[in-house]
């Protein structure tokens, strides 16, 4: 079988004073994803090592990663495809609690921020509040988010203050906001347009090229970004 | 829908600043080709000389020219710059002061620019 070098970068704060390299050298098929050669890492050779994941299938959104300078989800990137030689880091932004896992709170947060649910005050249909497939393909992309935070931890206006609410927030309030049942538009749109929202992106397209789930996000920022420049909502 | 819709929400102070990045990018263009290619193009900086310049000032157009890019420039410039500052200063008094600096020195600049092109003597050397 061959072997990868998977390079993690570790921090333990109760022993370590600031992250440090580990090597490991991992014996791979090529049906296995980086998460295998870390699973194989904590199972056979050191279980200490910490890393967060749930479904293992790339839904629950547990396992970005920065994978060879990029954030990937590691259940979904096969060792074979990026060479033999991979490094593996907490994602950049959030505070890391051990290893591999970040605190997610910070990200929530913003999330929260847009209040990421339906706002309608009209008394409730008897049925199903109907929409059409035009209207539906106005907001379909941002419904494929799984909150993995790859987008938002790759944005380097994120990386800086931590003040930007974040591409994945805006991404989910573009969800909302173009979505014909909402009610709440105007009020995310306002919210997105402080200090903190969507004229604090640069168009960098690092979130795009980090989504795993292929949503388009920089062009759904750009979308928020004219509904409050042109109207329209 | 919401019935009462005035203006899009959100067109705030973030947002004037963003589109008018944009719209001074996009006058600047223009500007700066114009500039350009009659600096470069229809004349040479490698014979440019007082006369030269006195000339070119003694027209109120290329006063007016010049004055529109250095308005343009240096306000485009500062509200770059603010944003800059926005993103990599975390302490709120050191980026209050950066910013206060970067505002007084460009007004400076700026009136210094002004000074130039208004009060300008074609044909009198200075001195
Ligand atoms: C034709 C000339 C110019 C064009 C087309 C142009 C275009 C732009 C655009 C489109 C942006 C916004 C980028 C973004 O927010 O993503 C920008 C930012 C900026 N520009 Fe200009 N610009 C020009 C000249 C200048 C000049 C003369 C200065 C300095 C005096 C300047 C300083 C800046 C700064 C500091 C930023 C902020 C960069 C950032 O936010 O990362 N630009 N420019
Ligand atoms: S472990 Fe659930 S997305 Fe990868």
């Amino acid at each position: 079988m061959p072997t990868a070098k998977i390079r993690v970068k570790r921090f333990n704060p109760e022993k370590d004073r600031k992250p440090y390299w580990a090597d490991y050298e991992v014996p791979y098929e090529p049906f296995d994803r980086v998460l295998d050669a870390l699973h194989y890492i904590k199972w056979n050779v050191d279980g200490t090592l910490a890393v967060r994941r749930s479904c293992a299938h790339g839904i629950c959104g547990s396992d970005a990663l920065l994978i060879n300078g990029v954030n990937r989800l590691a259940c979904k990137i096969l060792v074979k495809d990026i060479g033999t030689t991979i490094s593996v880091e907490p994602l950049r932004g959030l505070p890391v609690i051990k290893d591999l896992v970040v605190n997610m709170e910070p990200f929530f947060d913003k999330y929260k921020q847009v209040k990421p649910w339906l706002i309608n005050d009209d008394p409730t249909p008897e049925k199903e509040r109907p929409q059409s497939p035009e209207q539906r393909e106005l907001f379909d992309d941002g419904t494929k988010c799984i909150l993995c935070a790859a987008c938002t931890t790759s944005c380097p206006v994120y990386w800086t203050t931590g003040e930007y609410i974040g591409p994945a927030a805006i991404v989910n309030a573009h969800r909302f906001i173009f979505d014909s049942r909402d009610q709440g538009g105007q009020e995310r749109l306002a919210i997105l347009a402080e200090k903190s929202g969507a004229f604090r992106c640069r168009t960098v397209f690092n979130c795009t090229d980090a989504c795993p789930q292929g949503i388009e996000v920089t062009k759904r920022v750009q979308e928020v970004k004219r509904a409050i420049t042109v109207g329209g909502i | 829908m919401q019935a009462t819709r005035a203006r899009p929400a959100g067109r705030g102070w973030e947002w004037f600043c963003w589109l008018y990045m944009r719209i001074s990018a996009v006058v600047m263009i223009g500007l700066v080709l114009g500039h350009l290619y009659f600096m470069h193009i229809v004349n040479s900086t490698d014979t440019i000389s007082h006369e030269f310049v006195s000339q070119r000032l003694a027209t109120p157009f290329w006063r007016i020219y010049d004055l529109v890019i250095l308005l343009f420039a240096m306000s485009h410039g500062v509200i770059g710059t603010r944003g800059i500052i926005e993103d990599y200063v975390r302490k709120p008094g050191l980026r209050r002061g950066l910013q206060w600096t970067l505002y007084v020195l460009s007004a400076a600049f700026t009136i210094a620019g002004i000074y130039v092109l208004v009060a300008f003597q074609p044909g009198q050397l200075s001195r």
